[in-house]
C-alpha cells in the first residue's frame, strides 16, 4: 500500500517563552519542529507500512525550509518527501490548505490510507484532516487511537470520543487523524539519518498541481484574520502560605459558594 | 512582486526589527539589513502593519473576485445551530450554542434555528424551541441514530444549499470538528475553529469569530467577509446555556432527504465506552487534575477522592499520563484536551506552557505545589505553597463539611 502521511512544521511551544512584562510571546530563537500529533502519524504510517508492505511518502505545504521536516521524517523511516510550496499559498486558511494538499494527493494518485495528526500545535483547528477527505470524497475516520486491522482494500480504526471509542470500519482509500494514544514514536536510526541527508526531495509548485488557481492561497481562503491581539494577563491570584490546618479552610471558604454555583 | 498580498517596501524599511518581533508566526526575517516577509508562513493577519514606525509595510487592498464568493449575500438569512445529541439525548454544548445563537439572531434580526438529525428524536423538538430556537430543521432516520461522517455531513449539505443559512454554529467538540470541516469544504464556507468569541460587526454585519492560537498565547479575530454560511465551532463551556423558557413558540420543520445521503462507506462496529466511571472532563464543571508531583499512580485516590466531594471530573497533565498512571482521555493541555470548567484545581502539577494552554481560560484556578516558583502559580486564582499529600485530603474533608456530605 502507498501511505501518505501529511504533515506540518510548527514553532516548537516548548521553546515559547512569555515576555512576563509586556505578555507576549517570545519567538526569537525559536525552532521549528514537526507538529506533535504528526510524529503519531509517521510513527503509524511506518508500521502500517512494516506490516503490509508498500511505502511511506510524507507530504507538506510549507515554506522552503519545511524540508527539514520531511528529511526528519525520512530519517524514521518514512521513503520519500514532497514539499509543496510556492508563493501562490501565501495566506492560505484551512479550506484553501486542505485543497492544496488534496490537488498534490490527486497527483500522487495511488494513495491508500492517507495519514494525519489530529490537529496542529500552532492552529490547533483539526480542520485539515477532515478538509482533505472532503476534497477528495473519501471517508474518513478521526481521532484513531488504534489501528485494529488493516487489509489493501479496507481499515478498522478505533476513534476516541468523548465518553468512549467507536469501532469504525472504512474501505480504503481513507483518510484517518490520529490522537497521541495510539503509539510511541520512534527514535531515527542511524541508518535512517543517513537516508535522509541523501534523499532527494520533490519540490511541487502551483503550476504542478493542476489546481484552480482561484481556490489558492489567499485567493482561495473564504476566511480573513482581521486582529491579533494578546489575551488579558490572568491577574497574580492570592497565595495561602503556612500551616495547612490553617490555610485549607481559608480557601474552602473562598471556593464554597463557586462550588455550589457549579454544582447546581 | 507587486502581486503578494503583503509586501515590505524597500525605500522605507530601516531595519528597525520591531516587526518581527510583532510577528506572532515567525514570518519576518532580516536579509541585507531590510525586513522580508516570509509569504509561506505569513497569515496576513496584519499584526505587523501598524507597528512599523515607518509605514514601509502595506498591504495589498484585495477587491478582486474571490473564488466562491456569494454574489448576493442578502440571500442567506438566519442563524443556524446544529443540536448535537447522543443516545438521543440533547448535549449541554447545544444549549449553549442557542444562548449564544439566540444573541446573534437578534442583533441581526433573523431567525434562530436548530437543526436536530436523529432517529425518532421529533418529541425533543419542544426543547430545543424552550431554549431559544424560532424553527427546529428535523431530519429523521434510522441511518442518523449516532453520529456518523458521511450521511451527517450530507444532509448538513443538502439543507444548507436549500435553506441558505447566514451563520451556522457547532460544538468544538470531536462530533462537530469531524463533522463541519467536511461540510464547509463542500459548500466552499469560511470555518473557524474553537471560537470563544463572538460578534457582530455593527457596520457590515459580518460575524467576527475570535479564537486562541498558539495555545492561548495569542487570540485572533476572523471573518467570512464573502462566503456564506459563516461557520465556527464553538469551545464548550464558554458561552452560558440558554435558559428554558416553557412559554417560547416555535416550529418545526421536518426534511426530507434523498436515501443517497444517508450513504456511508465507513461503518461503527462497535461502541466501547469510557471504562472509567468519572465524568468527561469537557463536561465537567469543575476538575481536580493531579500531575508528577502525585509521584506514584496510587496516589491519584487523593485526586478521585476531592473529586468526588465537589461532583468533579479528573484531569491529569501529561506526565502523569507518559508514565501511565491515568488513561490518555484525562489528559488536559496541548496534547490532551482543552477544558474550561468553572473551577480547575491543580494537585502536583508544576504548569508547563503546554498543560496551560488546555486549562488557562477556567474561571477560577487553583494550585497546590509544593514549590514556590512554579509556573502554574502565576494563572493562579488561588494558589497553596505546600505538601499536597497533607493538603489535598485535608481539602476534601474541609469541603465535606462545607458541603454537609
Amino acid at each position: 500500500m502507498h501511505i501518505v502521511v501529511c504533515i506540518k512544521q510548527v514553532p516548537d511551544t516548548a521553546d515559547v517563552k512569555i515576555d512576563p512584562k509586556t505578555n507576549t510571546l517570545i519567538r526569537e530563537g525559536v525552532v521549528s519542529i514537526i507538529n506533535p500529533f504528526d510524529m503519531y502519524a509517521i510513527e503509524e504510517s511506518i508500521r502500517l507500512k512494516e506490516k503490509l508492505g508498500g511505502k511511506v511518502t510524507a507530504i507538506t505545504m510549507g515554506p522552503p525550509q519545511a524540508e527539514n521536516a520531511l528529511r526528519e521524517a525520512i530519517s524514521m523511516g518514512v521513503d520519500a518527501g514532497i514539499l509543496v510550496s510556492d508563493r501562490a499559498f501565501a495566506g492560505s486558511d484551512t479550506w484553501a490548505t486542505s485543497y492544496t494538499l488534496a490537488m498534490a494527493l490527486k497527483k500522487i494518485g495511488d494513495y491508500g490510507v492517507i495519514m494525519c495528526g489530529k490537529q496542529a500545535s500552532d492552529g490547533d483547528t483539526a480542520q485539515v484532516g477532515p478538509g482533505i477527505a472532503a476534497h477528495l470524497d473519501l471517508p474518513q475516520i478521526t481521532y484513531v487511537r488504534k489501528i485494529e486491522e488493516i487489509s489493501a482494500d479496507h481499515v478498522v480504526g478505533e476513534r476516541l470520543l468523548e465518553e468512549g471509542t467507536e469501532v469504525i470500519r472504512a474501505p480504503v482509500p481513507c483518510v484517518l487523524t490520529v490522537v497521541k494514544e495510539i503509539n510511541e514514536p520512534r527514535l531515527p536510526s542511524l541508518k535512517g539519518k543517513l537516508a535522509a541527508k541523501k534523499a532527494q526531495i520533490t519540490h511541487w509548485k502551483a503550476d504542478d498541481l493542476k489546481a484552480e488557481k482561484g481556490n489558492l492561497g489567499l485567493d482561495g481562503s473564504p476566511t480573513k484574520v482581521v486582529k491579533i491581539f494578546t489575551p488579558p494577563a490572568r491577574q497574580g491570584g492570592q497565595i495561602f502560605k503556612g500551616e495547612p490546618e490553617e490555610i485549607v479552610p481559608q480557601l474552602v471558604e473562598k471556593l464554597k459558594d463557586a462550588v455550589i454555583a457549579a454544582a447546581s | 512582486m507587486e502581486n503578494d498580498p503583503i509586501v515590505v517596501m524597500k525605500d522605507k524599511c530601516v531595519g528597525c526589527r520591531l516587526c518581527i518581533k510583532s510577528c506572532p508566526f515567525g514570518a519576518i526575517a532580516m536579509q541585507e539589513k531590510l525586513a522580508v516577509i516570509e509569504l509561506t508562513r505569513c497569515t496576513l493577519c496584519g499584526a505587523c502593519v501598524p507597528v512599523c514606525k515607518f509605514k514601509a509595510i502595506e498591504m495589498r487592498k484585495k477587491d478582486a473576485p474571490v473564488a466562491g464568493a456569494v454574489a448576493d449575500l442578502s440571500a442567506y438569512r438566519d442563524v443556524w445551530i446544529f443540536a448535537e445529541q447522543k443516545d438521543g439525548r440533547i448535549q449541554s454544548i447545544t444549549y449553549e450554542l442557542l444562548g449564544e445563537g439566540r444573541k446573534l439572531a437578534d442583533q441581526l434580526g433573523m431567525s434562530l434555528c436548530a437543526v436536530l438529525l436523529g432517529s425518532g428524536m421529533s418529541d425533543k423538538t419542544a426543547e430545543l424551541v424552550q431554549r431559544g430556537a424560532d424553527r427546529v430543521y428535523v431530519v429523521d432516520a434510522p441511518e442518523l441514530a449516532y453520529f456518523q461522517d458521511e450521511p451527517y455531513a450530507a444532509v448538513l449539505i443538502d439543507l444548507i444549499r436549500r435553506h441558505k443559512p447566514a451563520i451556522m454554529l457547532c460544538g468544538a467538540t470531536t462530533i462537530g470538528r469531524s463533522l463541519v470541516s467536511r461540510v464547509a469544504v463542500n459548500v466552499r464556507a469560511g470555518l473557524t475553529a474553537d471560537c470563544t468569541g463572538l460578534a457582530i460587526d455593527p457596520e457590515t454585519k459580518n460575524l467576527m469569530q475570535t479564537r486562541p492560537a498558539f495555545g492561548g498565547n495569542i487570540m485572533a479575530t476572523i471573518i467570512t467577509p464573502k462566503h456564506r454560511p459563516q461557520m465556527a465551532t464553538v469551545r464548550h463551556k464558554v458561552m452560558k446555556e440558554a435558559l428554558v423558557d416553557a412559554s417560547r413558540k416555535g416550529e418545526t420543520l421536518i426534511e426530507k432527504v434523498a436515501a443517497e445521503v444517508l450513504k456511508s462507506r465507513a461503518q461503527r462496529v462497535k461502541f466501547v465506552p469510557e471504562a472509567e466511571t468519572t465524568m468527561n472532563i469537557a463536561e465537567a464543571n469543575i476538575i481536580v487534575s493531579g500531575g508528577r508531583g502525585l509521584q506514584a499512580p496510587e496516589n491519584f485516590s487523593i485526586v478521585r477522592e476531592l473529586a468526588e466531594v465537589l461532583g468533579a471530573g479528573v484531569g491529569s497533565s501529561r506526565a502523569a499520563v507518559d508514565a501511565g498512571w491515568i488513561p490518555y482521555s484525562h489528559q488536559v493541555g496541548q496534547t490532551g484536551k482543552t477544558v474550561c470548567p468553572k473551577i480547575y484545581i491543580a494537585c502536583g502539577i508544576s504548569g508547563q506552557i503546554q498543560h496551560l494552554a488546555g486549562m488557562s481560560s477556567s474561571d477560577i484556578i487553583v494550585a497546590i505545589n509544593k514549590d514556590p516558583d512554579a509556573p502554574i502559580f502565576r494563572v493562579a486564582t488561588y494558589g497553596l505553597i505546600g505538601d499536597l499529600f497533607k493538603l489535598v485530603p485535608l481539602l476534601t474533608r474541609e469541603f465535606k463539611k462545607a458541603l454537609k456530605k
